[in-house]
């Protein structure tokens, strides 16, 4: 066939010819357009940049964890450039006059280095450590949001147990970072954690041996130690952290009830622009404050411990903040040890300190699996609970948090003797009881508290709230006028669903076969018992009835009778 | 099904919709439009100023300088690092959020979910390519192939273990013995205070004295830290005296003190912090970590707290010129229980 031998650049039946939409960013021009042409820019981002996303304050708990562990790389480059991870002994000479002439590890000699020679040390090592503490509290407050609002719920299951993950592996990284230093105090912390792997049953001896290169201190675990924090932990958590955020964007993110939020909709802003702005913004807030708290707000002060040494101990030591719990239970449990020929088990070191650890960690991955038995309900849930109408789980939430804070004041029972004057003893055997009673107490009180809470609401939709104007009735009576709440707060007082009671069903039919997703008397009570708590909330007719009234003056009508009925009551007595 | 029984859903009040948008006074005001945009311009413009300001300070603050203000006692330099290096940061943040809440379009819009799951035709066509691959292996008919490389990936483990275990020396029998159940303390070494490695006189410790001490050929290990560490974190030692007529003595370590002078370990038998809490009335030692408390007129035995053994004694005696030396190493490990210790010969209460 004959082919033109040239074609114009512009030929019009050429332009015509090119599918339309192959170069979409074309108009964009340069970079853009080239990269386009080879990563398919356009349809990577055709649908994610202007994803919705609900807007709550509580959404921004899981993103200063993120932004800290963010600063927490950035600031962990810059004191790697410095930090020498090694116990070789050496002389201090810098500049801080009270440590001159003392013998100490290149590891603690270099952290002073850091805080006293190098310009904007102390600021990125301040920063550091206010960033550590602040990325474990803020991702313990978003764990405390999902469970309380029930975002664990199908399909996000898999979410919740890797961010269990991230949690139990920012307590490594955070311990392990704050031994580097190889001060008094991170030694002393180093020495509990050789008597804790030492407790071990059976193999105690030989991880000791493994994990501290011989007999501790050794010359290697500050090393190893470095190796963990900067390398392997930190890998770990930027894995799981990846996948974390790739479950959120692909469940999209769950919304609080509302008018218009359904289960099959999200409604919110878009992710470009207003997400880049308000989230990348908010970036910079949280290092903003971090690096203002690194500034003003003194944290691991080591030149005041002095370097380790395993003959001194300062009283009051103590962990970080989120160790304390472990602290706590390892110093009220009592002395239990079996001695049982010639070995030796250590009880009391190794329940409250491995053992704690694998309970809370346990029992957090259980519970969505649990809930969901116990339930039944096998729905996919974008809507989030509110805490009142899930009142069980909240009690169990309520309990565990007076357990976790019972053991974490435990942690300090030296300090509350101390501050207050308290026998030492009294207080470890108050919390010896404390740890089992006050959460009970605090489920009871919880399942109450939300109880009342739904009474409210479902008073909240029939009768209106308070206005504050008191109405003087001919008659004499007086009663305070109602105003009904707004259509929008009455809908998400009463969208939620609602569980009733089941009947056990028999194992298998009057055919003989096998039931299948058969409720059993067991599943039966026990479901009976989490939603006990539960008030059936008002009907459409109630809620008809109460609105059909037509506003105020009807509502005052109603509401003088019950008052003056009350009045009348009142003037019986 | 029994799922649809069990939950209930039912909206009493029929949904109104999303609300309606409410204008803010950047929408409508033209006034106040521009001052947002001010705002936010200001807080962006300030950061070149401060960013300035920090490589100045970087350069020309002197270490030695200090800022004292108001209970704040700190280096010049860090803080105005601080200082201008955050608040920089804070305005970019600031600035940004502003943009967001106060310029950019604030419509809601509402965007579809879709199940999380596959649906059933993805789900059987996922599945009909997973048996095609299958298939295409042919692991169906040479099932030998698969069986082997079910143990062939496993055993991989194992090398990659193996090569852990010489991490630390291996604490069999000899080598504990030589390093977790010994420590420097023997027969005639001289009991000597752990800083200044003096030699301590029975006669000039006073009733009710504690005393740090060390052994003295500590001071042979001083060109070789790290044995010294690990030396120091076993021997370490208190020495207390007390009036005789108070405490309790048992009849097997009569002589394993001199006068009411009495010496311990001065590590913790829980997870071994150094012990340093001395109630001189009582008697009684408190460990400062774990707050477990030991009657040191009582041969060391618990009275308080997580610790399961008695805190071990060092049998003392005094030489020719009344200078406390040390009979032998300790009876019983010193520091905090092992899997392999035989503890059955650690003091109990009551013991003679």
């Amino acid at each position: 066939m004959a082919k033109p031998t040239t074609v114009s650049a512009d030929s019009e039946a050429l332009a015509s010819s090119r599918p339309p939409g192959r170069r979409p960013l074309a108009g964009l021009g340069g970079p853009v357009g080239w990269l386009d042409d080879r990563v398919g820019l356009a349809k990577l981002s055709r649908h994610n940049l202007r994803k919705v996303f609900p807007d709550h304050w509580s959404f921004l708990l899981g993103e200063i964890a993120l932004y800290s562990f963010i600063i927490l790389l950035l600031t962990g480059v810059f004191l790697t450039i410095w930090f020498k991870p090694s116990m070789s002994e050496v002389e201090y000479m810098g500049t801080y006059q009270l440590l001159r002439g003392v013998p100490m590890s290149e590891a603690y000699e270099s952290t002073l280095a850091l805080s006293f020679d190098v310009r904007g040390g102390l600021l990125v090592r301040q920063v550091h450590h206010w960033a550590a503490n602040l990325f474990i509290a803020a991702a313990t407050v978003h764990m405390l949001r999902i469970f309380f609002t029930g975002a664990f719920r199908k399909p996000r299951e898999v979410n919740w147990l890797i961010g269990i993950g991230l949690m139990s592996t920012a307590l490594v990284e955070g311990f392990a970072g704050y031994s580097l230093p190889d001060d008094l105090l991170s030694g002393t912390g180093l020495r509990f954690v050789d008597g804790l792997i030492r407790s071990i049953p059976v193999i105690g001896t030989w991880a000791e041996f493994l994990v501290f290169g011989g007999e501790f201190p050794g010359t290697i675990i500050v090393p190893r130690l470095y190796m963990v924090h900067i390398l392997l932990v930190p890998g770990l958590l930027l894995a799981l952290i990846g996948a974390h955020l790739a479950l959120v964007v692909y469940h999209k993110h769950t919304q609080y009830p509302g008018p218009g939020r359904t289960e099959t909709n999200v409604v919110g802003y878009p992710l470009f622009p207003v997400y880049m702005a308000k989230a990348g913004g908010f970036f910079f807030i949280v290092f903003g404050v971090s690096v203002l708290m690194g500034t003003f707000l003194s944290i691991n002060p080591v030149w005041k411990f002095g370097p380790y040494t395993p003959n001194q101990v300062t009283a009051g030591s103590q962990p970080d903040w989120y160790m304390g719990f472990v602290e706590g239970a390892i110093r009220i449990f009592p002395p239990l040890e079996s001695h049982w020929g010639h070995t030796t088990w250590s009880w009391q070191i190794f329940l409250p300190g491995v053992g704690m650890l694998g309970l809370l960690f346990g029992a957090l991955a259980a519970y969505p699996f649990i809930e969901a038995w116990i339930t039944g309900d096998k729905a996919e849930h974008h809507l989030l609970d509110r805490p009142r109408n899930a009142a069980t789980r909240t009690s169990f939430g309520v309990a565990g948090i007076t357990w976790y804070a019972m053991f974490w004041i435990a942690g300090g029972n030296d300090i509350l003797a101390n501050e207050f004057g308290l026998s030492l003893n009294a207080i470890t055997w108050f919390m010896r009881f404390a740890v089992f009673i006050a959460p009970v107490i605090a489920f009871m009180v919880t399942r109450r508290i939300c109880t009342s809470l739904q009474r409210h609401d479902a008073e909240k939709v029939l009768h209106g709230v308070e206005t504050g104007v008191i109405v003087r009735t001919p008659d004499g009576g007086y009663y305070e006028d109602h105003m009904p709440i707004p259509v929008d707060e009455a809908f998400t007082l009463t969208q939620h669903p609602e569980y009733p009671a089941l009947q056990p069903t028999a194992a298998v039919d009057e055919n003989g076969v096998a039931v299948p997703a058969r409720v059993t008397r067991r599943r039966a009570r026990v479901r009976d018992w989490f939603f006990r708590p539960n008030i059936a909330k008002p009907t459409a007719d109630e809620v008809t009835e109460a609105r059909s009234h037509g506003g105020a003056e009807h509502e005052i009508a109603t509401h003088a009778s019950d008052a003056s009925d009350e009045q009348k009551a009142v003037s019986q007595h | 099904m029994s799922s649809d029984l069990e939950v209930t859903h039912t909206h009493p009040v029929p949904d109104p919709g999303i609300e309606e948008h409410v204008e803010r006074w950047a929408d409508v005001d033209p006034a106040a439009s521009r001052r947002a945009e001010r705002q936010v311009a200001a807080c962006f413009g300030a950061v070149p100023l401060l960013a300035l300001g920090f490589v100045v300070v970087y350069f020309f603050v002197p270490k030695t300088w200090a800022v004292q203000f108001a209970g704040l006692h700190a280096p010049a330099q860090h803080i105005w690092l601080g200082l201008l290096g955050g608040v920089a940061i804070l305005l970019v943040g600031i600035g940004a959020v502003q943009w967001a809440r106060l310029i950019m379009g604030d419509h809601e819009i509402s965007e579809e979910r879709h199940p999380a799951g596959s649906d059933p035709a993805a789900r059987d066509e996922a599945l009909e390519e997973v048996h095609e691959g299958i298939a295409q292996s042919a692991l169906p008919r040479r099932k030998l192939i698969g069986k082997t490389l079910m143990v062939a990936l496993p055993s991989l483990a194992l090398p990659a273990l193996v090569t852990l275990l010489d991490m630390g020396p291996w604490p069999g029998p000899g080598t504990r013995a030589a390093t977790i159940e010994r420590t420097i303390w023997a027969e005639g070494v001289h009991l000597v205070t752990d800083v200044t490695y003096k030699r301590i006189k029975a006669v000039d410790m006073a009733v009710g004295e504690l005393v740090n001490a060390a052994p003295e050929n500590i001071k042979n290990l001083e060109h070789d830290p790290a044995a010294k560490a690990a030396a120091t974190a076993k021997a370490a030692i208190i020495i207390v005296r007390m009036d005789p007529a108070t405490i309790k003595i048992p009849a097997s370590r009569k002589d394993w003190q001199v006068d009411g002078i009495l010496c311990y370990s001065k590590i913790c038998t829980h997870v071994g912090c150094p012990i340093s809490l001395w109630e001189q009335q009582t008697h009684h030692l408190l460990c400062p970590c774990h707050q477990s408390t030991f009657d040191l007129g009582n041969s060391g035995v618990v009275v308080f707290g997580p610790a399961a053994r008695s805190l071990p004694q060092l049998p003392i005696t005094t030489d020719s010129e009344g200078y406390l030396v040390a009979r032998s190493d300790f009876t019983v490990p010193v520091g905090p229980s092992y899997f392999e210790r035989d503890s059955s010969h650690d003091y109990k209460n009551g013991d003679n």
